[in-house]
């Protein structure tokens, strides 16, 4: 397919400025042109979808997913990993690296991207910051970035020694790479598998303090401070208390880049939907308290959350089928992020819609400096989505594409159903799930 | 970058998505939290206890007579195996003891796997005990038996707090079976020594408030964390432990959990100076007190052996009532909902 071309669709580029009807062009992978409907000038031969009453958006860009290759594919795959991406409206993935082996050579790197992978949206590999992510061993941060590393991290666990988080910071700087900390002070959650708290004392549990998460971000932000360089970037993964988006906040006002992103299910969910143990409502951060959830919906509404990312951490099902605290952490995501996030954040707590999709594309993007995503300016990825943003459907984890049905969603309704995700000019998923039927039609003017 | 905010944020006031209604007990004569009980089930069990302990014997083994029931044993235990054993022996029941320590769980086998497992052999309910708190909500979601919580992790000990009760009324409310939720109004029960990792304090401070009993938590911060007291109403938490004495009716100690310190140390030293339970200490604070303990009982640490034997202990009496409480919940298990015979 070299040409397509999105007809009568409303566009929402909040990356460009757009919020209007328009027809777009998608040529050679690329947009090739943006025009009022009906104004394309070279869209001779090209294949049509109608998109009537539908908006049309850059692809989603997710920055923290756990595709689990290499090495726990009985998990997910990258191939399921971004069909599932796909299925919900993504065209862009960043992928972590604890994985098994982790991903801390460029090899790995490189064979993360490899097309024998059968990614079916564009997969950005994150590299380990230390080797093996055990903290120790800085690893060749210009190799990672060369052979296609956006970023570095050893998300899973916390880059926990002050020097080490230091060296991280300035040799990531120094090669232009962001720096991704998953901030908890492992220290103060040996042995934890939920918040920290009176539910936590209920159900006879061992909590997380909130403290474990705010101090190490705290920490990260003195790093930063001292460093005194402007490339230094910290990207704080999958903000969960009040304490640490404070410090955010904070850091931000006093012109450090320091940026942070929020998941669904802590925007969304409190330490109370842990119920009787369900483990489908275990993770790391685990859910916290009202106050906490309350505060993230806040600091999205107000500005300093820069982007939603899903954390999308597929499982096996008889690994979750265990006692609470055997089980592993970690919930799927990419499927539901964008339905719950124009129930939520759109519909009821009245984000515009561009905010919404700037937020899980343009911010994201230019977060992790993904050229030409995140946007649908001529010249740009051809990466769209394409859906109904009246809809209301119910989600079901067993329909998904992921391998891994590990949700607290299931059964949750959600808003704006994805009918096409376009993925470099390819048509990746479509609601019927028959490409081939599709094209309305083939373009004759 | 988006435009930053620089000011604290404002609170508004925003609907949000409310957990669901749990869909536990699946099977109604589970019994895995004290929370599952009505007063008016409390009460018919306290009613049940009694009618099966002076059932005569003979008689009484018809109520279950060859009806497969399977203890699952994840920790040892002596008073708790051994009176549901005992209790589901005199209702005529057949029972098999699986234990972590001599069976396929050695082998790694999940709890789920021999949960259906026992349900395959003919088990038709399963009474639990395990080191992982939340343990019976798995077994009763998988296999979906009634399933009796004989103590999960740190969580909950659910038949424990109702033979506390059966001992607390016989001494304060004599005769009393029936209760609502003024019937031990006045009352305070302090609770001391190693309340974070005690599932019999969770199961008691749970379910003594709804009978208008005030619990004290008494005990040093490492194993009382201030956020118990919003574990629930009713509950409160002072750590001078004369101070709680000398306001009690009831003193439940507890043995500090050495399995589940989990590398906390505690200076016994230091520990038994503030908390241990002496002659002295209950002559001069609480000389009418009903001295309760769950057992097994440390001579010497948390309590001296002199009140352990004393004339205010009730310990012997709660491992009695024990067997009378457990007949009934075993006997609710095979007896309520669909597949019952009652």
């Amino acid at each position: 397919m070299s040409a397509l071309v999105i007809r009568n669709g409303h566009l929402v580029d909040p990356g460009a400025g757009v919020d209007a009807p328009k027809d777009i062009l998608l040529k050679d992978g690329k947009v090739a042109e943006v025009a009022g409907p009906g104004k394309l000038k070279s869209a001779n031969g090209a294949e049509v979808l109608d998109a009537s009453g539908l908006t049309v958006a850059p692809g989603l860009i997710d920055i923290h997913v756990h595709l689990r290759e290499p090495g726990q594919a009985y998990k997910e795959t990258i191939a399921t990993g971004t069909a599932a991406a796909a299925a919900g409206g993504f065209t862009a993935v960043a992928a972590m690296p604890n994985t098994s082996p982790v991903v801390d050579t460029a090899e790995l790197v490189r064979w993360m991207q490899s097309p024998e992978r059968g990614a079916c949206v564009r997969v950005y590999p994150i590299g380990a910051a230390t080797r093996g992510s055990k903290g120790e061993t800085l690893n060749d941060f210009a190799a990672l970035k060369s052979a296609g590393a956006v970023a570095v991290t050893d998300d899973g666990q916390p880059i926990l020694k002050d020097s080490m988080m230091r060296e991280t910071l300035a040799a990531a700087a120094r090669v232009g790479l962001s720096v991704i900390q998953h901030a908890e002070d492992t220290r103060m959650t040996q042995g934890a598998s939920m918040n920290a708290g009176p539910t936590a004392f209920k159900l006879g549990l061992r909590g997380m303090p909130p403290e474990a998460e705010s101090s190490i971000v705290e920490r990260d932000i003195r790093l930063v401070t001292e460093l005194r360089d402007a490339r230094v970037h910290l990207h704080v993964a999958h903000t969960s208390t009040a304490a640490a988006v404070g410090a955010v906040r904070k850091a931000r006002r006093n012109g450090l880049r320091v940026t942070c992103e929020v998941a669904p299910h802590h925007f969304l969910l409190t330490e109370e939907h842990v119920g009787q143990y369900n483990t489908n409502a275990k993770m790391n951060p685990p859910l916290r308290s009202a106050a906490d959830r309350d505060a993230m919906i806040e600091a999205i509404l107000d500005g300093v959350v820069d982007a939603i990312a899903t954390d999308h951490a597929p499982h096996a099902t008889h690994e979750k089928e265990v006692e609470f605290e055997n089980a592993p952490n970690g919930i799927t995501g990419l499927e539901t992020a964008l339905g719950l996030c124009l129930r939520w954040l759109h519909r009821e707590w009245k984000l515009p819609l561009g905010r919404v999709l700037s937020l899980l594309s343009a911010q994201p993007a230019a977060l992790l400096g993904l050229k030409g995503r995140g946007t649908l300016t001529v010249g740009s990825f051809a990466d769209v989505v394409v859906f109904d943003p009246k809809a209301e459907w119910t989600y079901n984890a067993k329909e998904t594409y992921s391998k891994a049905h590990n949700t607290p969603f299931d059964g949750w309704t959600m808003q704006g159903k994805v009918r096409w995700t376009i993925s470099e000019g390819r048509i990746a998923y479509s609601s019927t799930g028959v490409p081939n039927d599709l094209v309305a039609g083939v373009e004759s003017r | 970058m988006n435009a930053i905010a620089t000011t604290a944020p404002v609170r508004r006031q925003l609907q949000t998505p409310q957990p669901s209604a749990s869909l536990f007990p699946y099977n109604p004569g589970s019994l895995l939290s004290v929370e599952d009980l009505s007063l008016e089930a409390v009460s018919h069990l306290l009613a049940r206890a009694t009618a099966l302990e002076n059932q005569n014997p003979l008689t009484r083994d018809r109520i279950l007579l060859k009806r497969r029931i399977a203890l699952l044993f994840y920790e040892s235990s002596t008073r708790t195996r051994t009176s549901f054993e005992l209790a589901a022996k005199s209702l005529g029941a057949d029972t098999t003891l699986v234990s972590n320590l001599s069976s396929s769980i050695e082998k790694g086998e999940t709890l789920k796997d021999t949960g259906l497992t026992l349900r395959a052999l003919g088990a038709e309910a399963i009474i639990l005990r395990h080191n992982s708190s939340g343990a019976a909500w798995l077994l009763e979601e998988t296999t979906r038996l009634p399933v009796l919580n004989a103590g999960d992790g740190m969580h909950e000990h659910p038949t424990q707090a109702l033979l506390d009760l059966r001992t607390i009324l016989a001494h304060l409310r004599p005769g009393v079976q029936t209760v609502g939720p003024d019937t031990l109004d006045g009352v305070t029960v302090t609770i001391v020594g190693d309340i974070l990792h005690s599932r019999v304090a969770r199961s008691n401070m749970m379910l003594l408030p709804r009978l208008g009993t005030r619990v004290v938590l008494c005990g040093p911060k490492e194993l009382l964390p201030d956020s118990a007291a919003n574990a629930g109403p009713g509950i409160s938490v002072e750590r001078d432990f004369e101070t709680a004495l000398r306001q009690s009716q009831v003193v439940m100690m507890l043995r500090i959990q050495a399995e589940r310190l989990a590398g906390m140390q505690i200076d016994l030293a230091q520990y038994k100076d503030a908390y241990q339970l002496t002659g002295q200490r209950l002559a001069a604070q609480a000389p009418t007190a009903v001295v309760m303990h769950p057992g097994p009982i440390i001579r010497g640490l948390e309590l001296t052996a002199g009140v352990a034997d004393g004339p205010q202990s009730a310990i012997l009496e709660q491992v009695r009532n024990g067997v009378a409480i457990r007949m009934a919940v075993v006997e609710r298990a095979l007896t309520t909902g669909k597949e019952g015979r009652a």
